[in-house]
C-alpha cells in the first residue's frame, strides 16, 4: 500500500497534507472541511501500522472475547447486518494529537496542525446490541479492540494499536460497529470492512479493520493504551517538565473546539466590507452552547448563529455576518463554549509531553481593500 | 446477389482492419516518440516496475540542493546512518517533521528499542543523535505563533 500517489490511492483531495507515508498519515485543511457531512475526499487518515491487503468480507468474522464474556462468540458480517438493527449517526472523530505542531517545547509524533478531524455519517450496529447478545459479565469495565493491520516492524506478534474505552462508552447508543461510511462501504484506509466508531473520543478509540473485541475486567492493556500514548498528565505540568508514566491519565472525551471552514484564510475583500463566515464546532460528549467571533484579537467578541447537532456527538454548524470597520489587515478568531461553560483558549493550552488536546481558537487572515 | 453482399461485407471488414492497423501504428508511433523524449517515464514507470523508483536507478543516494532526494532528509554528517537505521520501519517524513533536543531524541530511540523492535545502534547511536540534534533541533514557538505563509486571494462574492 505504500504507493506514491496517496490522493488517487485513497480518493483524497490533492490539497490534503501528507505528514507521513509509512505509516500513512494525511490531514485536511480548514477550508476542505466546509461540508456539513465530511466526504471521504477531505477526511484525515491516521494510521499506526500498515493498511491490510486482500480483505475477504465473505469470511470476515468479529469475535467477542475477554475475561468478562461468559463464552467467546463470533459473528460473520452477514450476521451483524441481518440479525441486529442498524443505525446511522453523524459522528465527530478527532485525532488526539490534532494541533500537536503548536506545542512548545515540541512534542514527538506526527505534527498535525488543524485538519485531523472529520464528521461523517456512519452506519452499523450498536456495539451494545452485540455485547448483550454475546452476554457479558457484571465485572466488565473496559472494551479493547483488535484489528488486522500489521505492525511497522513486520513482527506478526505485535499489534500496531489495540485501544478501547470504558464499558459505559462502549454501551452508548452512538457507539457503533460500522460497515458503511456516508452510505457506502467504508473506504479501506478508514477501516473496511468493519470499524468501531466511538464519536467524540480520540480517533484512536475508533479501531479500524476490527475482527475482535475483548470485554475486559481491567482497563484494557493493548498497544498504545499504556505508557505515554493517548495520555496527558493527571495534574498540570510546566512546559517541558518530565512526567512519570504513572502520573499520566488516559484521554477520554475531547475538549470543545471549532473551525472556520469558509472563507479560506487569506481572503481579500475588494469592494464589500461584509463577510459571511461559517464553520463547525464540537464538544464531544457535551454540546456547544455558544459560538463567538472576534476581529480584534479578543478585545470584543460577537455571537455567531449556532445550529443544534443532528444527533449527539455530531458537530454543529455556525455562521456570522461580519462588517469590518475600515480597510486593513484583520484576523477572524472563532471561539466555542460548551454546555459546561468551558471555552477554547486563544493561546495553546496546557503543555503535555505528547502534545495532545490542543483546542486553541482557530483563526483566519482577512484583508479589506 | 448473395455473393455480392458477401464481398461487400468482406471489403468493409478489410477497411476496418486497415483503419485499425493505421491508428494502432500512429498511437504506438506517438508512444515511441514520447518514450524517446521522456525515457524515465516517471508516471507509467512506477506502475510497470513496482517497488523500483526509476529516478533512483541513477543514484539512489543523490543529493540535490542539500537534500537527500530519496528521503527528503538534510545532507550532513551522519545522514546515511539515519537513512539506513531510521527509515526501515517508518518513513523519513516522521523524522523530518519532528524537532527535539538530545535528551528527547535519545529517549525516542530508547522507546523504539524497548517497544518497536528497533535494534541496538552500536557506534551509530551517537552519530545518529548528533545528526538529529544538528539538523532537527527544537524551534521555540512560545504560547502561540502568528499566522504564517498566508496565500492571499481575492474573494469574489
Amino acid at each position: 500500500m505504500q504507493d506514491p500517489d496517496p490522493f488517487q490511492l485513497f480518493g483524497k483531495n490533492n490539497e490534503m497534507s501528507v505528514l507521513n507515508d509509512k505509516p500513512w498519515n494525511i490531514e485536511a485543511k480548514a477550508h476542505l472541511l466546509d461540508d456539513a457531512v465530511t466526504p471521504n475526499s477531505s477526511m484525515f487518515i491516521r494510521n499506526n501500522g500498515i493498511i491490510p491487503k486482500n480483505i475477504d468480507p465473505q469470511n470476515w468474522t468479529l469475535t467477542i472475547d475477554g475475561e468478562s464474556v461468559i463464552s467467546k462468540k463470533s459473528y460473520s458480517l452477514e450476521d451483524l447486518k441481518t440479525k441486529f438493527k442498524q443505525y446511522t449517526y453523524q459522528l465527530t472523530i478527532e485525532c488526539g494529537g490534532n494541533g500537536r505542531s503548536e506545542y512548545d517545547p515540541p512534542a514527538k509524533g506526527n505534527q498535525w496542525t488543524i485538519g485531523a478531524v472529520h464528521c461523517a455519517n456512519w452506519t452499523g450496529v450498536r456495539l451494545r446490541d452485540i455485547l448483550e447478545d454475546a452476554e457479558i459479565k457484571e465485572d466488565a469495565v473496559y472494551t479493547g479492540f483488535h484489528g488486522i493491520d500489521q505492525h511497522l516492524s513486520g513482527d506478526p506478534s505485535k499489534e500496531p494499536i489495540s485501544r478501547g474505552c470504558p464499558i459505559e462508552k462502549g454501551l452508548q447508543d452512538e457507539t457503533l460497529l460500522a460497515f458503511q461510511m456516508n452510505g457506502k462501504a467504508i473506504p479501506l484506509a478508514h477501516g473496511y470492512p468493519l470499524r468501531l466508531v466511538a464519536g467524540g473520543w480520540p480517533g484512536s478509540v475508533s479501531g479500524k479493520w476490527v475482527n475482535r473485541i475483548s470485554v475486559r475486567n481491567v482497563v484494557h492493556d493493548g498497544a498504545k493504551m499504556k505508557g505515554m500514548a493517548y495520555r496527558v498528565p493527571c495534574k498540570p505540568v510546566a512546559p517541558g517538565e518530565k512526567v512519570n508514566e504513572d502520573d499520566m491519565c488516559i484521554i477520554e472525551s475531547m475538549p470543545v473546539k471549532s473551525l472556520i471552514t469558509y472563507p479560506k484564510s487569506g481572503a481579500i475583500l475588494k469592494k464589500s466590507k461584509t463577510l459571511n463566515i461559517r464553520g463547525h464546532a464540537w464538544a464531544s460528549e457535551y454540546e456547544v452552547a455558544s459560538m463567538a467571533y472576534s476581529i480584534d484579537f479578543g478585545a470584543t467578541w460577537h455571537k455567531c448563529l449556532l445550529e443544534k447537532p443532528v444527533n449527539r456527538l455530531a458537530w454543529q454548524h455556525f455562521s456570522a455576518k461580519i462588517d469590518f470597520p475600515a480597510e486593513g489587515y484583520y484576523e477572524v478568531w472563532a471561539k466555542a463554549t460548551d454546555s459546561n461553560g468551558l471555552s477554547q483558549p486563544m493561546v495553546v493550552p496546557g503543555w503535555n509531553p505528547k502534545g495532545y488536546l490542543n483546542n486553541a481558537c482557530h483563526r483566519i487572515a482577512i484583508k479589506i481593500m | 446477389m448473395i455473393r455480392e453482399e458477401w464481398l461487400n461485407r468482406l471489403f468493409k471488414r478489410l477497411t476496418h482492419l486497415i483503419i485499425g492497423a493505421i491508428s494502432l501504428s500512429v498511437v504506438s508511433g506517438l508512444l515511441m516518440i514520447y518514450l524517446i523524449l521522456n525515457p524515465s517515464l516517471s508516471l507509467v514507470g512506477s506502475n510497470l516496475q513496482k517497488g523500483k523508483d526509476p529516478k533512483t536507478t541513477i543514484d539512489p543516494d543523490r543529493i540535490e540542493n542539500g537534500i537527500h532526494v530519496r528521503t527528503g532528509l538534510v545532507e550532513g554528517k551522519g545522514l546515511m546512518a539515519v537513512v539506513n537505521n531510521c527509515t526501515n520501519c517508518h518513513s523519513a517524513k516522521l523524522v523530518i517533521q519532528n524537532r527535539m533536543n538530545r535528551e528527547k531524541w535519545n529517549s525516542t530511540i530508547q522507546w523504539m528499542q524497548e517497544t518497536q523492535n528497533l535494534w541496538d545502534l552500536g557506534k551509530n547511536h551517537e552519530v545518529i543523535v548528533n545528526y538529529l540534534v544538528t539538523y532537527y533541533p527544537p524551534q521555540s514557538k512560545k504560547r502561540r505563533e502568528g499566522l504564517k505563509e498566508i496565500e492571499w486571494y481575492v474573494l469574489e462574492d
